[in-house]
């Protein structure tokens, strides 16, 4: 090469590091500070005006009736009583193992048939639009149906569990294959990447936001059929999960611990949403770049 | 030099050969003829433009050449699967720039413990070097066409097919680019045909610039440009042969405003 020739070439290098340098944006996460105030302080905000409300309808004798309206106070003696008792894990576990196996069992199920529904033309007219639909029966339908072909035991509440969470999974499934960019298909395809190959490389990991979408609202669905499901058919020999608790607290007259139990199942759905899938949904989408930094 | 990718064979005297090509499409009104009778060899380490106005079938042609498509008639060979390059980068959002070139490695059959350091290799040709773990929002528009070009070298094809790669990037960064890829055509002795409407940038890069007529596409002309490399885009010869060619396409574009 002439010397001419060596000092273009060196000349785009350097005009390219340039280009690299001034287009690149600064990365990097917000200070925590900055985490503090944005996000956790507006629902802690929100929490303590509910448990002022609630306090002040009891306070300004709007509501005396502690069978009707227990105050905050009471529920907390309560969850600390089952606390001291040892109890209150005990409901925690029975109900938390229950929905996270079934959940698991709805995600074994969920996948393949998702899948098959996305690729399979005649399964997708076929099962599709049932799969649809069995998003808006609310799966407390199915308890009555279930204690009869299954009696009254944990494959009851297991059969409920994955009626209320497969048809969320596999349709987020479908929905995450539907957007795949067919771009990214056809370089699939220009590298190779055809039939099963391409299935796994190409198509799975573009649509995995609309899975882990599915997978998060699965679980919502999950929790939901579960409680319906502990509720209706409470028996002792059961074991007693949050639901139940709330059973026995109606049949009790003892409306400290409704409320205890509305509360757990509540807390419960959002620290299991907090813990395992907003993180993971994050994960994904921040590697992506799909989620606006605020 | 360490960087070359394939060399030319020299038993086999085409990397491409389109003989008597033809496209059509069913329309609304019947079948549509998109590409008529096109006949075209691009020679081993031959770097061949084809320049058209819109409706000229130059998409169309390469999706049949990259096999991604089969002619109504006619027939295509080439040495391989060739590599693509889309006008959008396409590179896997999922994965990171090293990991994309690691995986078109991996599905052309490379052991694991060869990826890491032949996309390493890839990546410094781009002078990318450093941005192995760099994830593709994090790169700007011209960045992500050097790791798309390193991922199509990654496949190892002597054929290099490319689909306006630049046309979505600022001038700036498109001239830059240009040197690249003249630079990497030179070190690695690929072949490679470039689908463009823009005049300068096919007499800028290529060694024949192929003109298609449009609706049905057909060969119009084609010029050999004996311009020695390195060209710049605004230099006096390359400015010449691109006002001829321009002057011919606008003669052929303005036949169709008269029926």
């Amino acid at each position: 090469m002439a010397s001419t020739d060596l000092k273009t070439t060196e000349d785009a290098g350097s005009v390219e590091a340039g280009l690299d340098a001034l287009e690149s944006g600064p990365s990097g996460r917000p200070p925590l500070r900055h985490t503090l105030v944005n996000k956790v302080l507006p629902p802690v905000v929100a929490v303590v005006v509910v448990l002022l409300v609630w306090q002040g309808l009891i306070s300004l004798r709007i509501v005396t009736d502690p069978t009707t309206l227990p105050s905050p106070a009471a529920v907390w003696h309560t969850v600390q009583d089952a606390w001291l008792q040892g109890t209150l894990l005990g409901y925690i576990w029975t109900s938390v193992s229950r929905g996270l196996l079934g959940f698991l069992f709805a995600l074994l199920i969920g996948t393949p048939l998702g899948l098959v529904v996305a690729r399979v033309k005649f399964v997708r007219a076929a099962v599709g639009p049932i799969l649809s639909g069995l998003q808006s029966l609310p799966s407390v339908a199915w308890v009555p149906p279930a204690v009869i072909w299954l009696g009254l035991d944990n494959s009851m509440m297991y059969a409920v569990i994955l009626l209320g969470a497969v048809p969320s999974i596999a349709n987020g499934l479908v929905s995450g294959v539907d957007q795949v960019p067919p771009l990214f298909l056809r370089a699939g395809r220009t590298m190779g990447a055809t039939g099963l190959k391409g299935t796994w490389h190409i198509t799975l990991p573009a649509a995995l936001p609309g899975y882990v979408a599915g997978l998060k609202q699965g679980w919502a669905f999950a929790w939901r059929s579960l409680m319906a499901a502990e509720i209706i058919a409470s028996f002792p020999d059961l074991g007693v999960g949050l639901g139940q608790l709330l059973e026995n607290g109606r049949n009790a007259s003892d409306m400290a611990m409704v409320f205890e139990a509305i509360l757990l199942i509540l807390t419960v759905g959002i620290a299991i949403d907090l813990l395992i899938f907003s993180p993971l949904e994050r994960w994904v989408l921040r590697s992506r770049g799909l989620l606006v930094k605020g | 030099m360490a960087t070359t990718l394939a060399q030319a064979d020299p038993a086999v005297d085409h990397a491409a050969r389109l003989d008597h090509v033809s496209k059509s499409f069913a329309g609304p009104g019947g079948a549509q003829l998109v590409l008529d009778d096109i006949s075209l060899d691009v020679a081993p380490g031959e770097f061949v433009t084809l320049l058209g106005a819109s409706g000229c079938g130059k998409s169309t042609l390469l999706n049949l050449v990259a096999g991604l498509d089969r002619p109504t008639t006619g027939t295509i060979t080439t040495d391989g699967r060739p590599a693509l390059m889309f006008q959008e980068h396409a590179l896997f959002p999922w994965l990171t720039a090293g990991k994309n070139i690691e995986l078109a490695l991996k599905l052309r059959g490379v052991a694991k413990p060869d990826r890491r350091g032949r996309a390493e290799e890839l990546l410094e040709l781009v002078r990318l070097k450093g941005a192995h773990g760099k994830r593709v929002h994090e790169l700007s528009g011209g960045m992500r066409q050097r790791v798309a070009l390193a991922r199509a070298l990654a496949q190892e094809s002597n054929l290099l097919l490319m689909d306006e790669p630049f046309a979505a990037l600022d001038a700036i960064t498109r001239d830059v680019l240009h040197d690249e890829l003249t630079r990497i055509w030179q070190e690695t002795g690929l072949s490679v045909l470039f689908v463009t409407h823009n005049v300068r940038e096919a007499v800028r890069l290529a060694q024949r610039v192929v003109l298609l007529s449009s609706r049905p596409g057909r060969i119009a002309r084609e010029w050999r440009v004996g311009i020695p490399q390195p060209r710049r885009i605004e230099d006096a010869p390359v400015a010449e042969l691109s006002a001829e060619i321009t002057d011919v396409l606008r003669g052929e574009i303005r036949r169709h405003g008269q029926h």
